[in-house]
Formats: C-alpha cells, structure tokens, sequence
C-alpha cells in the first residue's frame, strides 16, 4: 500500500466524521421507525401540539436562515452592489441547501407525505395560507436549484447549458425576492389564526412583518456566519477576490444587519403598544420576550455598530452568530415556547429524543452536502474557464 | 395600574396616543443610530 492512499484511508476517521457519522445512523433508525411506525411511535405531538420541533425549528427556522440566498443576491444583482458577488454563490447554495432540507423534514411530520404534491397539482386550496406558503416553497426551491446550477455545471464542464442558465440570473432573483417576501412573511401569517394560543407578547397583526424583517437580518448574519466558519475549514478552496472581498462583505452585511435590527426592535414595540401590552413585560413572560428581543436582537445590533465602526472583523462574526441565535429563538418561542402558553404544565409539548435526533440528522445531512459540493464545485473561487464571467 | 376602558374609541384614543409618540421617538432614534453606525465611514468626495 502505498503512502497516499494509507493517507487517504487514514483521513476518513476524523472527529467530523465519525459524530457525522453517529448521527447520521441514528437518524436513519428513526427513520425507519417513523415511516413503519407512525408519527405516535417517534413524536410527541397531540391535538393541543400538532406542530412540534420538526415545524418549529426545522422549518421555520431552516426558511429563516436560508434567507441569506435573496438579501445577498438582490443586493448583488438588483440593487448593483457588485462587491459583494463572491458571498452570492455560498449564500446561494446555503439557501438551496436549506430549502431541500426544509422540504426533507416536512416528509417526516406530515402524516401522508407521498401526497405533498397533491396541493400544488390536485386540489389546489387557493383561500389557504398554508397553500401559498407550499406553493411558494415549491416555487422558490425549483428558483434556488436554477440559480445554483451554474457552480454544478461548470463543474461537470457542461458549458452552453451553463451560459443559458446564466443569462437568467437577473429574473431569477427577481423571481426569488417575491416568492420569499410572500412566504417568510406568510409563514408569521400562519400564527394568526391563533390568537387565543399564541401569548400576546408575540402574537400581533403585524407577525407577518415581523417574519419577514427578521428574515432579512437573518439572512445578512448568516452569510456572515457561514463565512466565518468557512474561512476556518475552507480556506484553501477560496480565490484572492473571494479573501480579498470578504472583510467587506461581512463589514457591509453587518451595517445593514444591525440597521435592520434597530428597526425591528422599534416595530416589536409598537405592537406591544397598538395592542397596549405593556403589562404583559412586567410578568415572567415578559422577562423572557425581553431577554429574546434585547439579548438577541438589541444587544448583537449595537456590537454590529462597535465592529463596523471599529472595522472589526472578529466583533461582526459574534454578533452575527449572536443574531442566528436569536432568530432561532423567536422561532421556538412563537411555535413552541409561547404557543399553548395558558395549558398547564403536564399537557405542554417537549419535543422526543427521536424528534430531536431527526433535526440533528437533517441539519448533519446539510453539513456533510454542503462540504461535499464545496470541495469540488466552484463555489469559493471561479471556475478557471470563467474567470471574471459575470 | 391597567386603565379601564369602557368604549373602543377609549382604547383606540389611549394606545393609539401612545404608538404615535413611540413612533416619532423610534424614528428620531433610528435617524441617531444610522448616524453612530456610519459616523466613522469614510466620506465620499463631492468636489
């Protein structure tokens, strides 16, 4: 056996690899439990929690911080901001990525997900808000698997197909910036319809805006986020203009991310006082809203301001991972946390151990994908055959 | 203390007072903040 290949076969059993690898055969036991068993076997869903970790967190959450692909490519495309174009093909594949992922989860919690087609081509539930947000998932994903296409087919060498793909990259992310300020808004629609189980500090008219600004800032920070981790474990795929663009990428993400964030701080706010919710903020629930709305959003908003005034690089990388946490925390707080708030205790939901193991197996598949498409495809650095094509 | 409201138009008149006030401090407060976050960018030559 020669040096190289005893290498080769040494390097498989890495610490990555091996937890990947754990949770990955876990998942697929729960898996196969889930699909010969039913939801009851694995989940702790009922009739007061029909929604559990797998909307909660692999859904709403998976859409939320799939948003980066549609900020950074409006900005990138639509709105002329030409310096930022190395971040658009890793926010482009994150986000495609993620929605793949979202759809994969949905195939476990709905309770007959061979007919997932069924809305979109059957019977289709036009006066639905779960319809819209379906369609445009579907709509969105189909845009975001275009739009990624380019890095696999200069890959593959298949170039005419890749040229064509390209010309369509100013409508296709016109198409994506709609069908995802329908859907990231319609999905803080969907809480609507329960009024009297959402707690009123999150519950309001305005949870479709609140949804759809937080999935700005969501995005922006996970871009940011994502590059951080990438420049620690894929440094050596990425070009100069990718190293040499990426301190302004995440300082100029930043300063957006953290106007944003004031701004919807403001607006959270004013629905406490259109709604004259103030009482609700001195009672626990109130501690807890404002340790989500100040401790995670407010504060990682104010640490964006000190990093982009000091131009510091490492201060924007905490706040943006401060920032995903937060996301992810109104999230769980309006699907699960605060939802069915005024049940007693023993009839509130907390999610199974295999309902837990299928999120960490969908978010460790997206891992594993991810690492595989950027070792060998084109995202980090141009293609050599299309250096400076855009 | 809550205030006790007998009609819609006395909740309406009362939260409404309120947002109105809170969204001209917000909007003054934003104007301040852009102001901080961009108050160290380098300024872009007009002449």
């Amino acid at each position: 056996m020669s040096q190289e290949t005893a290498r080769a076969e040494k390097s498989i059993i890495t610490p990555f690899n091996v937890i990947a690898g754990i949770i990955i055969i876990a998942g697929l036991i729960v898996t196969f439990l889930r699909f010969t068993k039913g939801l009851g076997a694995v989940t702790n869903l009922d009739d007061n929690n029909p929604w559990g970790l797998w909307i909660g967190f692999d859904l709403l959450c998976g859409v939320a911080l799939a948003a980066g692909g549609y900020v950074t490519s409006a900005a990138c495309y639509i709105f002329g901001l030409k310096r930022y174009h190395s971040a658009v093909r890793p926010a482009i594949l994150t986000a495609f990525l993620g929605y793949t992922l979202v759809v994969l989860a949905l195939h476990y919690d709905v309770g007959r997900p061979w007919r997932l087609p069924y809305p979109i081509f059957l019977s289709q539930g036009t006066t639905s808000l779960l319809f819209e947000v379906g369609l445009c998932v579907f709509l969105y994903l189909s845009v975001l698997f275009v739009e990624y296409s380019p890095a696999a087919l200069e890959w593959l060498g298949m170039k005419k197909i890749r040229n064509l793909i390209v010309r369509l990259t100013l409508v296709l992310t016109i198409f994506g910036v709609i069908l995802s300020t329908l859907h990231q808004s319609s999905l803080g629609a969907l809480f609507m319809i329960a009024p009297s189980k959402l707690h009123p500090l999150w519950y309001s008219n305005y949870l479709p805006v609140y949804f759809f600004i937080s999935s700005l800032f969501s995005g922006l920070s996970m871009v940011i986020f994502e590059g951080s981790l990438a420049h620690r474990y894929f440094h050596d795929k990425m070009d100069e203009m990718h190293l040499k663009e990426s301190k302004d990428v995440a300082l100029g993400f930043g300063k957006a991310a953290s106007f944003i964030m004031m701004g919807y701080v403001g607006i959270k706010f004013i629905g406490i006082s259109i709604d004259n919710n103030w009482h609700y903020l001195t009672t626990s629930w109130g501690v807890w809203y404002l340790f989500e709305l100040i401790g995670f959003v407010a504060l990682p908003a104010f640490i964006y301001a000190i990093a982009v005034r000091e131009k510091n690089l490492r201060l924007v990388r905490w706040a943006a991972l401060i920032s995903v946490f937060g996301v992810v925390l109104n999230r769980l707080n309006i699907s699960l946390v605060a939802f069915n708030w005024q049940l007693p205790s023993a009839e509130r939901y907390f999610p199974s151990w295999s309902e837990i193991v299928i999120s960490l197996f969908v978010v460790t598949v997206g891992i594993v994908v991810y690492r595989f498409i950027v070792t060998r495809m084109p995202i980090f650095h141009e293609h050599p055959d299309y250096q400076h094509d855009h | 203390m809550d205030a006790i409201f007998y009609t819609l138009q006395d909740f309406m008149l009362h939260s409404k007072s309120i947002t109105y006030i809170l969204i001209g401090g917000i909007l003054i407060g934003l104007m301040l903040f852009w102001l901080f976050l961009a108050g160290r960018d380098e300024k872009k030559r007009t002449f």
